[in-house]
């Protein structure tokens, strides 16, 4: 039942990330739909938050070190109640909080500056560590992108955090996961430059790691569930995810990390995210006015 | 006081101020017996982090603790600090995390190791990014008063610090203020704005100038982001002629920051004394003397510049 939910609520995700994405008119929306099913899974099925008090100490926290995926989590913070939907397609515009890549100072929710690559996870280890040693019991959940970690700092922090404040202040509050999609901005992550053996890789640097479908709430929840229920260190869990998933013609191409659809592209991927036929297409808008609505208005940008 | 590295000081007052805050925590890149914390690391061992060397991570570890309400020192040279220049860009400066960064082992005058190990650019780049704010104590009472600063300070900080014993410069009443310098000796003819290690030889050749009739205001630029504009101006309208003189490269330190205020509001006749080219390995004192920042070749520079 709770999958189902959560499976409802990243569609409504996907949906505005395309139409944010089709406003700014530039962004990231292959790393943006990999990444929300996680990011739909921490938010609405697990973190500890409170929309209306962003810097409440006790809050779990999500870094997503991969900010070029950050129309993902302006999504959910917005479903969350951090901000009005109809903030979301400022998007990239001058003046607004939704920077195009993380600004921790612009908008209430975020927790880092990220988008320079290879930096997150190091904020989050200090963040797990801040917890442990002021005794709160909040969790960090860190985000990575797989081309991501090419970046050599993110190796200095992979060396690090199962040593961290060992043994009284273990990392046993924070969980990294990797973003697994395949494609970089230039190619494919194997053509570019290979992280494979990746998991091989973080086991040899101490780390319990486990594999999942990125895409699968169950398996995203009891990953999440096997990672708090480690103690000692932290846990790395790498998600296998579909670049684009979710709209078939961004799926797995890389020309589709880093350029925004057109409105009539965007309206065309939103109708296959809610799983509706061409045919049926007019007749299903009459029944669901929050999509006639986005629907409407990317039509007018359309014309523009 | 007999003269004493600020990176002494420093040790000394972390010390003294984790005693009172249990929010204060080091972190070190395996240099933390010549960044000394490492008494700090001896007393508290449990506030006392070494990542180990990998500056970028610590760098990135310390914005995140100061995130959750931790004061964290992070401590390496000053060049390996302004080598991981992004981290500090996007993980301290644009996250505005409440890090307090740490360069020891500032300028040539650490001499004899060579110029890898000098921080001389150090300035020009962190003076670059918005929020973070740069001191640069002259002696052990000052550095003791920026360390306790520091720690109340709400925002990233950068502290620039000698691996080199410094002598006493200001007076016991003395009070650091943030964004405010100190004249540590009156004068008419030319204003000569010091930080740092050169600092008491700006002193001397100030006596050397005024037994040959030239009289030099001294200033203790300890804060070079903010400048004190305030006094900047009064000072360079009433001598109208400025010197600087630090112990870093001529492109962009507290040279650089002075002219571009001066030469939006006041424009004046400016010299710069510091660093040419790279550094090289050598005594310290030869080292200053080549590069004119002793106290000859600081009263050389100001008696050419005033045409005297």
């Amino acid at each position: 039942m709770g999958e189902v939910r959560l499976e409802s609520i990243a569609r409504e995700c996907r949906v505005q990330i395309l139409r944010m994405l089709a406003h700014a008119g530039s962004g990231h929306p292959g790393g943006s739909l990999s990444v929300i099913d996680i990011l739909t899974t921490l938010y609405f099925g697990r973190l500890k938050f409170d929309p209306k008090r962003p810097d409440w100490p006790e809050r779990d926290r999500v870094v997503l070190s991969k900010g070029h995926a950050v129309p993902a989590l302006y999504a959910v913070l917005a479903r969350a109640g951090y901000f009005p939907e109809k903030q979301l397609i400022t998007l990239r515009k001058l003046g607004s909080p939704l920077q195009g890549h993380p600004d921790r100072t612009a908008l209430p929710g975020m927790e880092a500056a990220t988008g320079s690559l290879g930096q997150g996870l190091s904020i989050s280890l200090g963040l797990a560590l801040g917890l442990k040693l002021a005794n709160v019991k909040s969790r960090v959940y860190c985000i990575l992108g797989d081309g991501e970690i090419q970046e050599g700092q993110v190796w200095e922090a992979a060396m690090s955090a199962p040593k961290l404040g060992q043994p009284q202040h273990a990392l046993d509050n924070l969980a990294v996961i990797l973003d697994y999609n395949q494609i970089q901005l230039d190619n494919f992550v194997k053509k570019v430059l290979d992280i494979e053996p990746v998991i091989a890789k973080w086991q040899s640097f101490g780390w319990p790691v486990i594999e999942i479908d990125g895409h699968d709430i169950a398996q995203i929840t009891k990953a999440l569930d096997q990672a708090e229920a480690t103690t000692g260190g932290p846990t790395f869990i790498v998600a296998h995810t579909v670049k684009g998933k979710g709209v078939s013609f961004m799926e797995n191409d890389p020309e589709w990390h880093g350029k925004a659809p057109k409105p009539a592209e965007a309206i065309k991927a939103i109708r296959e995210v809610l799983g509706v036929t061409e045919s049926a297409w007019e007749d299903y808008l009459k029944t669901d006015s929050a999509t006639r609505a986005i629907v409407d208005e990317l039509s007018a940008l359309e014309k523009k | 006081m007999p003269a004493k590295a600020s990176r002494a000081a420093f040790g000394e007052a972390l010390l003294d101020l984790g005693a009172r805050d249990e929010r204060i925590v080091t972190l070190d890149a395996d240099l933390s017996k010549s960044t000394m914390t490492v008494n700090f690391a001896k007393k508290y061992p449990q506030r006392a982090f070494n990542l180990g060397i990998a500056e970028s991570n610590m760098i990135g570890v310390g914005a995140g603790m100061a995130l959750t309400g931790r004061i964290p020192f992070a401590c390496s040279f000053a060049c390996f600090i302004v080598g991981r220049f992004e981290t500090i860009r996007i993980s301290v400066a644009y996250t505005n995390a409440n890090l307090k960064i740490v360069g020891t082992h500032s300028g040539i005058a650490i001499g004899e190791d060579g110029y890898s190990q000098m921080g001389i650019e150090d300035i020009a780049c962190i003076r670059s990014l918005p929020n973070i704010g740069i001191i640069q104590p002259a002696d052990e009472l000052e550095t003791k008063q920026v360390i306790a600063y520091a720690v109340e300070h709400q925002g990233p900080l950068y502290l620039r610090l000698t691996r080199q014993n410094l002598e006493p410069v200001c007076p016991p009443d003395y009070r650091f203020q943030y964004g405010r310098w100190l004249a540590l000796r009156p004068g008419h003819d030319v204003t000569l704005i010091g930080t740092g290690g050169p600092l008491f030889n700006c002193l001397e050749a100030a006596k050397q100038l005024e037994a040959d009739g030239i009289s030099a205001e001294v200033i203790n630029a300890a804060c070079i982001k903010p400048l004190d504009e305030e006094m900047l101006v009064q000072s360079a309208g009433r001598t109208g002629h400025v010197v600087t003189v630090e112990d870093h490269t001529v492109a962009g330190g507290l040279g650089g920051a002075v002219a571009e205020f001066l030469g939006d509001v006041l424009p004046t006749p400016m010299k710069r004394l510091g660093v040419h080219g790279f550094g090289e390995s050598g005594d310290a004192k030869g080292l200053y003397a080549k590069h004119g920042l002793d106290p000859a070749g600081i009263t050389a520079s100001v008696k050419k510049f005033l045409n005297r």
